[in-house]
């Protein structure tokens, strides 16, 4: 299939997020009461309770023609609304401000994963509602929309957001297995870890959790714990070469959640809690992140027991010195491998990979990825062709293949092979669709030879 | 019963006083050391974990009295029982071969020393200071005995030593002569002599060497190497005496002194007693290595903490000390680590003392009530004679034994894993035993950690690295000819520490993950440390260990992190391990992509590939898969049309029938079908949805 699509680049409004509201439906309750969040929340109490009951007349009505799949949004001249029921009965709604006339895509996806975040670091509405009522809900929603919505950029959000994948980081067996029994040995020796992901240049390597979880957690990881704790780093302060300890190796290791300063009795060892597998076992946990030069490694325990600083220490005795040799291995091998394979070379194509099957992504549009803005290579409304390519690829289970001319001898390819979707962006001089086709071949044979992607 | 002390078979065998023929090696006594020892020994005795035993199937002979004189020929470990001087009968009992030779000869005097040559051919029989009598024992050969006198005027014969069937050497207290004895002249004939003052003997048959003691004192060993009519002097050493000695008399003793090959090489083991006048702690061995060419070394020092009266045995590589007054005896191996002081490394013994394992003599005699209960046989008794490598010989009770090491009882003896793994790494019989310690610290109670886990996968699959590449480099000689040009070469021998992958899953890990009472978390943590390890030898893993970690991870539900490991191809491709994959499909939907992805890695496997996209009616990839690869030309039309009507798609069975056609078209110049194709079936079916019209016409040009 090919489309043509002319794309007039149109000065606009970034996107933004104009209001955030959670609230529960329910037969017969004070109005007021339903409301368990609203942001922006200095607006007037009856606003508040004039849009929430605007929106949940909007979804029961709605509702009627559709009983199994309620509306999802609402599009008007000014704004855009998305609903969402992330559990019965509870509601979410996000307001966006239209950028431009044409639809934009990227809101949905990224709404459900927050919704995802949410459930990880709060469990579900009603688990929370059973304990402690609906105070504690709202308190507890408070606290996370009030630094989340911090995180949110609409308007740098693209195919990558929508995506919300994992990169792995390109590893060797043998260096790989040795991670593995690095693991393996510090879940024994600290054995009320429960759950392990090691993580390297805010890349996954390896994850005890499952899949739906780890991709939350990763999310956090990348998005929001490491580049905090990235800035202070490069500003030179909290140096990571600590003061040697008497007795103790030398080592770079120290703890991103958690204890500041293990030598200092009065410190508190809070670690934030998270909850995975909300399904079925439904686990509290703290996490617990550490982390030795690039290296990154994330300790689940049961919140029944709570990490003492003893326990931290122990960690710190135990972790740091290994985790400081694995990095360095970890980073010398790399180097190798890279001089081996001439990685090192800028790609010649610009691509976004994405595996729906292990949430694997591969991007050579983006920059190192930071929490304010995109660092996208290539202009936004190509980024949008992505978009719209990706919104068609989902409406179908066939594999299939989208060439777009774009402007400005630009050219966009999407693949899509099984759960595996390939985007390229082509830019050449007086080429045609047979050319860009073998293009495109060349850059499947040397990039992703090793998997099963049909031409 | 110093090791050497019996060596000189006519004396301690005829001598029957307890005490007087291990009045060998104790000069200074028991002493506090020996009191404290002795309680230790009881203690030990009493918890078991004996790990030196005497064989089974000792050699039983008939004990020395005055008319029978008993001898034991270290060379062919063989008993010689000698009735009046060889008139009423020889009766000759080896270790190897079991059946006794029995013959008589004339008694023409007390007989000093007598011994086969190898293979029996020739017995060689001292009477006299003078001259040794010979008696052919060769078929067909002259029957009468032959003498030979020793050149050396006024000197008296020391002793004697077959080097060969033929060969013999005749020590004299002035210097050793060399001979070729030939059977069928009934004489000999001298081919090397050296003069040199000789106090005393000593005689290895395993190396071939024979060891002078020269000078006043003793302490200066000459070495001789003799090999097919050769004698080749080497670089004599001296040994160090623990004091200056205060008269120049002999200082040092044969009993002191043993010879033994330890780890193919040759050493010369120097019982050191504890001095007074010194603060060591004790008696020591001390080991000097004997090369073949340069010079002799001293490398290591045996510390055996205690004092009193010992006698040396090598069993198995391992230098065995006895002692007497504490009934106990000690293990050393010199290929442990020890400490290092330069030029000698210390060794600790191993193991703690224990006694040898408890021994009941069975009931002699067939004639004898078999309702009588077995005696036990005195362990450590003064009557026992050591001989080099591993003899006991009981005089008193006519018994001969080997001394052999058990491996069960070190198991619980050496706690230290590595280390245990060392030590067993190096015993010949080692492999049962190393793979129930595989076993045991896998399971309760007795579970390692996995770090001590770790260190023994490592040290096994370093034995076995070792043995593939010696294979591997064998393997290539032969294969590139090289073999003839060098007629050294052996085929490397894999000796009972080749632990290999098949030994470890059928013994071990299969056991193990079958037990499933360790955690999941733990088994998969041990599969993945063997495979590491394997990995870190660059050993190939083989497939039944992947098949192992994929078993247990899918009993546990754990399928992400099965889906990692192959990410990061940690589990090896194979079409077996593609194949496999294929089957978890329907409980784990992402297994078809990655066997998929596995099958296309393969590059071997596209036949697999297009079974597989046709199964779950994906026709058009299939086609389109082969087409990519150039076999669209080959395949068979059939197979598509049947998974294209099975697909139940009108539109997708047009597409790919128009698809044959126009191949058939451009193979054939014709679209129709070929009766060999077997598609009639399906021709019929196209006709009958879209109408004969709709078939392909041929082109015409």
């Amino acid at each position: 299939m090919i489309m043509q699509i002319l794309s007039a680049a149109l000065q606009t409004f970034p996107p933004a997020v104009l209001s955030w509201t959670v609230w529960k439906c329910s037969v017969c309750g004070v109005e007021e009461k339903k409301i368990l969040f609203y942001h922006p929340n200095e607006v007037e109490k009856n606003e508040k309770i004039r849009n929430v009951g605007l929106c949940e007349a909007i979804v029961q009505f709605t509702r009627t023609f559709s009983p199994t799949k309620p509306a999802k949004s609402l599009h008007t001249q000014k704004n855009r609304q998305f609903f969402h029921e992330p559990e019965e009965n509870f509601w979410m709604v996000m307001v966006v401000r239209n950028p431009i006339i044409e639809k934009h895509k990227d809101g949905k996806p990224v709404y459900e994963y927050q919704e995802e975040e949410l459930l990880l670091f709060n469990g579900t509405f009603l688990r929370a509602m059973e304990d402690g009522g609906v105070k504690v809900l709202k308190e507890r929603l408070e606290k996370f929309f009030h630094r989340y919505l911090q995180t949110l950029h609409l308007q740098s959000c693209d195919l990558l957001d929508v995506f919300c994948g994992i990169s792995f980081f390109p590893l060797d067996k043998m260096t790989y297995l040795k991670i593995q029994s690095f693991i393996n040995r510090m879940e024994e020796s600290l054995n009320i870890v429960k759950y392990t992901a090691f993580l390297y240049n805010d890349q996954l390597i390896w994850s005890g959790l499952e899949q739906d979880d780890m991709r939350i957690l990763y999310k956090y990881l990348t998005t929001s714990l490491f580049p905090r704790h990235m800035e202070p780093e490069l500003a030179g302060r909290d140096s990571p070469i600590r003061a040697e300890m008497p007795g103790n190796l030398q080592h770079y290791g120290r703890f991103l959640t958690g204890p500041l300063n293990l030598n200092d009795p009065e410190t508190k060892c809070r670690f934030p809690k998270i909850f995975v597998n909300t399904d079925d076992t439904y686990e509290e946990l703290h996490l617990i992140v550490y982390k030795a030069m690039s290296a990154a490694v994330c300790f689940m325990i049961d919140a029944s027991i709570p990490p003492t600083l003893e326990f931290c220490r122990k960690l710190d005795s135990i972790v740091g010195p290994q985790l400081t040799v694995l990095a360095s291995d970890i980073c010398e091998q790399y180097n190798i491998n890279k001089r081996i394979s001439g990685a090192e070379k800028e790609p010649q194509f610009k691509f976004i990979y994405f595996n729906h099957m292990n949430l694997a992504e591969k991007s050579t549009i983006h920059m190192r990825k930071t929490p304010s803005i995109s660092l996208a290579s290539v202009h936004p409304d190509l980024m949008k062709i992505l978009g719209d390519i990706n919104s068609d690829f989902s409406r179908v289970d066939e594999d299939e293949e989208i060439i777009v001319k774009a402007m400005s001898d630009y050219w966009v390819v999407g693949k899509k092979s099984d759960q595996r979707e390939l985007y390229v962006i082509l830019n050449q001089k007086n080429v045609n669709l047979i050319e860009v086709n073998e293009e495109v071949k060349k850059l499947c044979a040397t990039q992703f030879n090793n998997i099963f992607f049909l031409d | 019963m110093a090791a050497a002390m019996g060596r000189e078979p006519s004396g301690p065998a005829e001598d029957e006083t307890p005490g007087a023929a291990a009045a060998g090696a104790g000069r200074e006594g028991g002493g506090g050391g020996g009191e404290e020892g002795e309680g230790r020994a009881r203690g030990g005795a009493e918890a078991g974990g004996c790990y030196l035993a005497l064989c089974a199937r000792p050699v039983h002979f008939e004990k020395a009295n005055p008319v029978n004189c008993v001898f034991f020929d270290e060379a062919n470990k063989q008993v010689f029982a000698v009735r009046s001087g060889g008139a009423t009968g020889v009766v000759v009992k080896g270790l190897e071969d079991r059946n006794p030779i029995s013959f008589r000869m004339e008694d023409k005097g007390e007989v000093k020393c007598i011994k086969f040559s190898l293979g029996n051919k020739i017995l060689a029989v001292q009477r006299t200071l003078k001259s040794v009598d010979f008696l052919n024992f060769i078929p067909d050969s002259p029957q009468l005995e032959y003498t030979q006198e020793c050149k050396t005027k006024n000197a008296n014969i020391l002793g004697f030593c077959w080097t060969s069937s033929t060969e013999i050497v005749f020590i004299t207290d002035q210097g050793i002569e060399f001979y070729q004895v030939l059977p069928e002249k009934r004489s000999l004939k001298l081919l090397k002599n050296q003069s040199i003052n000789v106090n005393w003997y000593m005689y290895c048959p395993e190396s071939s060497v024979i060891l002078l003691s020269t000078t006043v004192l003793g302490n200066v060993l000459q070495p001789f190497y003799f090999k097919s009519g050769t004698m080749s002097k080497l670089s004599k050493f001296e040994i160090e005496l623990p004091a200056a000695p205060k008269s120049s008399k002999l200082s040092l003793s044969e009993r002191d002194i043993a010879m033994a090959t330890i780890y193919g090489q040759l050493y010369v083991l120097y019982l050191r007693h504890h001095s007074r006048t010194s603060n060591s702690t004790g008696a020591e061995v001390v080991l000097y290595h004997l090369p073949r060419e340069g010079s002799c070394k001293k490398t290591h020092i045996l510390k055996l903490n205690r004092t009193g009266k010992f006698a040396l045995n090598v069993v198995d590589n391992l230098v065995v000390v006895h002692h007497q007054d504490t009934e106990t005896s000690v293990i050393f191996d010199i290929k442990l680590k020890g400490e290092f002081d330069g030029s000698t490394t210390i060794h600790q013994f191993v193991l703690p003392p224990r006694s040898i394992q408890p021994y009941q003599i069975p009931v002699a005699g067939p004639a004898s009530v078999t309702s009588q209960a077995p005696v036990p046989c005195k362990l450590y008794s003064s009557s026992w004679i050591v001989f080099q490598p591993d003899i006991i010989i009981s005089a008193s009770e006519g018994y001969l034994w080997s001394l052999q090491v058990k491996l069960e009882p070190v198991v619980n003896l050496l706690l230290d894993k590595g280390k245990l793994m060392d030590f067993l790494l190096q015993r010949k019989e080692c492999k049962m035993v190393i793979l129930s310690v595989c076993s045991q610290m896998l399971s309760e109670p007795e579970r390692g950690s996995l770090s001590v886990i770790a260190t023994v996968f490592d040290k096994l699959n370093q034995e076995y690295k070792k043995y593939l590449e010696a294979e591997q480099s064998y393997t290539m000689v032969v294969e590139t000819g090289l073999s003839r040009s060098n007629p050294l070469l052996k085929r490397p021998v894999r000796t009972q520490a080749v632990i290999d992958q098949s030994d470890m899953y059928t013994h071990v890990l299969s056991v193990f993950t079958e037990k499933k009472e360790a955690p999941h978390k733990f088994t998969i943590a041990v599969l993945m440390e063997y495979i590491r390890s394997l990995n870190q030898f660059q050993i190939a893993v083989q497939h039944y260990l992947y098949e192992l970690v994929i078993k247990t991870l899918v009993q546990h539900n754990l399928f992400y992190m099965l889906h990692q490991f192959l990410q990061y191809h940690v589990l090896s491709d194979s079409k077996p391990l593609a194949c496999l994959l294929l089957s978890l499909e329907s409980i784990y939907p992402p297994a078809h992509q990655l066997s998929l992805d596995m099958l296309k890695r393969l590059s071997t496997a596209n036949d697999e590939i297009v079974e597989v996209l046709l199964s779950k009616h994906q026709v058009l990839a299939a086609l389109r898969f082969i087409r990519g690869i150039g076999g669209h030309d080959s395949i068979s039309a059939r197979k598509f049309l049947d998974a294209a009507k099975q697909a139940e798609d009108e539109m997708l069975f047009y597409t790919i029938f128009r698809f044959f056609e126009q191949r058939n078209q451009r193979l054939r110049g014709n679209p129709s079908f070929t009766p060999g194709e077997h598609c009639e079936e399906h021709v019929t079916f196209f006709k009958q949805v879209f109408g004969e019209h709709a078939l392909m016409k041929p082109t015409t040009f």
